[in-house]
């Protein structure tokens, strides 16, 4: 019912325009009032010239875009882990029943531990370098992907795979070339849920990791008090949060050329 | 030799605890090269028979013989036209056209051939880039039609292909499947529950009744059909003028229209 009609561009910029303004309104006013400690809450002009200023100068070794591309890149690594074995294994568990069975009391158990819990093991078995964020990361990223691939594949019309049956398909033909570009609207829409958890766990992740991050710049900020160093580690997780999501979008729009019939 | 031979089947399924029978006893050997079609009201289990000589479901009893041998799961021996069309949304025309060649060894030489001979015989020309979204419903008919012949199948399985189509094209598609099986026959199962079509195609009807499914009498077309000259009208509507075809229609309706007055009263 609600959202039916849509907002013109004027509008949606007067809206959107409103809810900023109001949020650093609020903001202002709590740094003003003195509710908190300047100290904990910089006003925000001082954590946006905060972050303006780590692009330039090193903060605990790198300036914030080393940071975000140290980060970038483990959470491209965990991911496209996820994405490398829980589609193959999401379209396995829809094709063999006896697959299924295998897998999903295991992995049933597993998806409800948060990504962090897994930080210590992460750091024991696969070390403090890339092994240990990239196994939290995966942590996050990939239940979405197996249970989306896993559902949409399951819900592919039986039509389908009858014609492939009949026209001598096998197994891996019925994987790759029917489950697999039926379940693609569900798969993506399962990545954009994987990424966003994924991307999410990377602060738990550098937790554990000793030189670089976004995650690793703000516990530095945090262990020295520098409250606006940690608030240009948020927005910074933000916007590339905000940019991945675009990014997957667009692959959507791309992925899906035909229509059902 | 590809020869369907029914051995005494059965089918039954299990429905909210109680078990019904689809198909009940079925005897039938369909010749190689025969076209039969079967004809039933909707219910009697004609697609199920279709069914299990293709393979996608098992008799509950008794065997399904195709060649000889008992008939185990699907396979591109034996191609089926689907109501429903199933063509791959997701792939173009020429990729639905070639899906069952990349299964079989032969050169790529040998599968474009193949491929584009159907695509020409069956007028599709200039829409092999196509999506099936892209074209009619007759168009994707024929794609499917194509899919199925391009393999060679021995035997042919089509179940109300035509069901979805407009009266227009429904017309073209029935002379042009007329034409296709008369030049280069093979042995063919056709289901559909429209007595034209199943009077002007067929060597032999089956006609079915229901619950369970069993056969009700089967009538031979063929002598008929020669005798009187069918085939030298090329336009399905001067056939179903001549009085033999009317005869046949009349009697095949009585059987249907029965065995219904049996089921309802």
């Amino acid at each position: 019912m609600a959202h039916r009609d849509r907002l013109n561009q004027g509008e949606f910029v007067l809206w959107t325009g409103l809810g900023i303004a109001s949020f650093i309104g609020v903001w202002y006013l709590s740094v003003l009032l003195g509710f908190v400690p300047k100290q904990f809450l910089p006003a925000p002009h001082e954590v946006l010239l905060k972050f303006i200023h780590l692009i330039n100068e090193p903060f605990s070794g790198y300036t914030l875009l080393a940071h975000i591309a140290s980060s970038f890149q483990r959470f491209l690594y965990g991911f496209l882990l996820a994405v490398a074995i829980g589609i193959p294994l999401g379209l396995l568990m829809a094709l063999s029943r006896f697959a299924n069975q295998l897998i999903t009391p295991f992995f049933e158990s597993i998806r409800f531990v948060a990504p962090i819990a897994w930080v210590p093991f992460a750091a024991l078995w696969f070390g403090t370098g890339i092994g240990g964020p990239v196994l939290v990361i995966f942590m996050g990223a990939f239940p979405p992907v197996l249970i989306n691939t896993y559902r949409g594949a399951i819900h592919v019309d039986k039509k389908y795979l009858e014609a492939a049956r009949m026209l001598g398909a096998g197994k891996l033909r019925l994987m790759t070339e029917v489950l697999f570009p039926a379940a693609i609207p569900s798969i993506i829409a399962g990545l954009r849920i994987s990424a966003g958890l994924g991307w999410q766990s990377l602060v738990g992740a550098e937790l554990i990791v000793a030189s670089s991050g976004v995650g690793y710049m703000m516990v530095k900020g945090q262990a020295s008090i520098q409250t606006d160093i940690v608030m240009s580690g948020m927005i910074a997780i933000g916007l590339i949060g905000l940019f991945i999501d675009v990014l997957l979008r667009q692959a959507e729009k791309f992925a899906v050329h035909y229509r059902e019939i | 030799m590809a020869d369907i031979v029914f051995d005494s089947v059965e089918r039954s399924f299990k429905q909210g605890g109680k078990e019904f029978l689809a198909v009940g006893g079925i005897n039938l050997t369909v010749k190689d090269r025969e076209f039969v079609a079967i004809v039933g009201p909707s219910g009697c289990g004609k697609t199920t028979c279709m069914r299990m000589v293709a393979g996608l479901e098992m008799p509950s009893k008794g065997r399904v013989l195709v060649g000889g041998k008992e008939v185990k799961g699907p396979g591109p021996d034996r191609a089926v036209v689907f109501q429903q069309f199933a063509l791959f949304p997701w792939k173009t025309v020429q990729e639905n056209i070639e899906f069952g060649l990349k299964s079989m060894s032969m050169s790529a030489e040998e599968k474009r051939d193949k491929t584009a001979r159907l695509i020409s015989l069956m007028g599709l020309e200039g829409y092999e880039q196509a999506y099936p979204h892209q074209l009619s419903g007759g168009m994707q008919q024929r794609v499917a039609i194509a899919r199925a012949y391009v393999l060679e199948p021995e035997v042919l399985l089509m179940d109300e292909p035509f069901g979805a189509l407009d009266a227009q094209t429904r017309v073209v598609m029935q002379e042009e499947l007329v034409r296709l099986a008369r030049k280069n026959p093979k042995t063919v199962l056709f289901i559909t529950h429209a007595v034209e079509e199943a009077v002007y195609l067929a060597d032999r009807v089956v006609v079915m009744s229901r619950r369970p499914g069993l056969i009700r009498e089967v009538i031979d077309i063929k002598p008929v059909r020669e005798k009187e000259g069918w085939d030298s009208h090329s336009r399905i509507e001067d056939v179903m003028d001549l009085s033999s075809f009317v005869q046949l229609r009349s009697q095949i309706w009585k059987l249907l229209r029965e065995q219904n007055l049996g089921v309802d009263h």
